[in-house]
């Protein structure tokens, strides 16, 4: 292999005069971790909202969560990132379409809501699954006891659809780190756009990958590590994800 | 809003769109899905195997590419391609393979990783009282598993590797990131040429939820016809 190594190329001095490689992809890593931060809270509350009307008796609240699961299902994230950065500000009236072109760090916020929104329909698919996993029993006894039906959804039901949900969630909120990497297509330089700016600069392809590839990896574990820990924190004595011997 | 939205450049470069975009990312989607299954089984057996020295492997070569992006993944195997392929073939130099070859490399060795949770799961919903009844019949592990116990894994997974399949259609619109013509690429090529972004990311959306919500309800109905009754 006519491959050139140069694993010190980390400590040199980057384009921009002031960070060296190796800080240039851990300011890239923050960008990564607030992103997708900002699109988790995002995803959760709406996620949360359209699972819930999804699981209501109204036939029109269903449907209308219904369909926006499925549009944001249904079109590529890379896709959807475009529409609220190319076509939102021209479809928009001209005076907020030029107010959200002049925002500082636009994609970032584009990446936040595109991300957001996209992830928001597979929440809402897991919050549905939660609640629906739940005995028909709670709802109806809830409600015998006099709860409202926001109280029997906020004192019973999701307190313990939240619980069972936690291990798919976990394995989206890995999802929403990774797939915060399609936001360097609208100028966002997370830590992908970082690695491969740091590639086109310095011609080390593969140490800037190596190095990528190593913080998503120490991402995932820790992320994982603690969203076990929440699992165990939170667990019901009784149910199945409570007994030790089932956690592993 | 809608008062100067120009559908006769939609309509002008339709031939580009489906013929040169459409025809790669079908393409591409067929031939990895048809890899990724073929070669995230394989990984599936390994990681069943019950040997370390194939079980190891599989399983850190599952965990690695589930926990990195996509997009990642794509320039990795963009520029490490050229390489296998020197190695490989014991040339001089890097040898250099068309885009094809690199998003086709790229999906099939990411996507077997996804393919091969699909079809480990599908091994393990197989009751083991078909493993001792192949065995007690006298049959080999090739024999058990191509003609017991795969057939059955597939025939019990297919929604969910057809679901899969419909993720993988969608995430080739990102081969974007390596300027390839894809259905996406056309779309924007054309939007940038003609400075028509609207109409042609909106059409873009279109065509994608068509394709994807039309396949997404052909899976759900297939899955009532192929469900075993039990």
């Amino acid at each position: 292999m006519n491959y050139h190594w140069n694993w010190g190329i980390f400590w040199d001095i980057s384009p921009d005069g002031a960070h060296s490689y190796l800080q240039t992809l851990l300011l890239g890593t923050t960008w990564t971790l607030a992103t997708a931060f900002f699109a988790w809270c995002l995803a959760l509350l709406f996620g949360s909202i359209i699972g819930v009307i999804r699981t209501t008796s109204n036939a029109w609240l269903v449907r209308l969560g219904n369909a926006y699961v499925e549009l944001f299902r249904n079109i590529p994230l890379l896709v959807q990132m475009f529409l609220w950065y190319f076509v939102l500000p021209e479809v928009v009236p001209q005076a907020i379409g030029t107010w959200l072109k002049q925002q500082p760090n636009a994609s970032f916020y584009t990446a936040v809501v595109a991300l957001g929104f996209y992830t928001s329909a597979r929440v809402a698919e897991q919050v549905r699954a939660g609640i629906l996993s739940l005995a028909q029993g709670q709802r109806l006894a809830a409600l015998a006891l006099g709860l409202t039906l926001p109280q029997a959804y906020g004192f019973v039901l999701l307190p313990m659809a939240y619980r069972i949900m936690l291990p798919p969630l976990t394995s989206e909120l890995l999802n929403i780190i990774k797939n915060s990497s399609v936001a360097l297509t609208i100028g966002l330089m997370e830590l992908t756009a970082r690695a491969r700016s740091m590639q086109e600069f310095s011609f080390q392809v593969f140490e800037a990958f190596t190095a990528a590839t190593v913080i998503y990896i120490v991402i995932n574990i820790a992320v994982t590590f603690a969203m076990r820990a929440l699992e165990r924190r939170t667990a019901v004595p009784g149910f199945i994800g409570a007994s030790p011997a089932a956690a592993h | 809003m809608f008062a100067n939205f120009d559908f006769d450049v939609i309509a002008r470069s339709l031939r580009y769109l489906f013929f040169d975009g459409m025809t790669f990312t079908l393409i591409l989607t067929a031939l990895a899905t048809a890899g990724g299954i073929v070669f995230g089984t394989m990984l599936a057996l390994m990681r069943l195997s019950g040997f370390p020295l194939l079980a190891v492997p599989a399983t850190g070569y599952v965990n690695l590419m589930r926990s990195v992006p996509l997009v990642l993944m794509i320039f990795w195997f963009y520029f490490l391609v050229p390489y296998i392929g020197q190695w490989l073939t014991g040339a001089e130099r890097p040898i250099q393979v068309g885009y094809f070859t690199s998003s086709l490399v790229t999906f099939t060795l990411f996507e077997a990783a996804y393919f091969c949770e699909i079809m480990r799961a599908g091994i393990q919903s197989i009751s083991r009282g078909q493993l001792a009844a192949a065995q007690a019949l006298g049959m080999s592990y090739p024999q058990t598993m191509g003609y017991i116990v795969l057939p059955q894994a597939f025939r019990n997974m297919l929604p969910v590797l057809l679901t899969q399949t419909i993720i993988l259609f969608q995430d080739t619109s990102l081969v974007y990131v390596l300027s390839i013509t894809d259905f996406l690429g056309a779309a924007s090529k054309v939007a940038q040429r003609d400075g028509r972004l609207v109409e042609m990311y909106l059409f873009a959306a279109v065509v994608y939820f068509v394709m994807s919500f039309a396949a997404s309800q052909g899976v759900r109905a297939l899955s009532h016809r192929t469900a075993i009754i039990r």
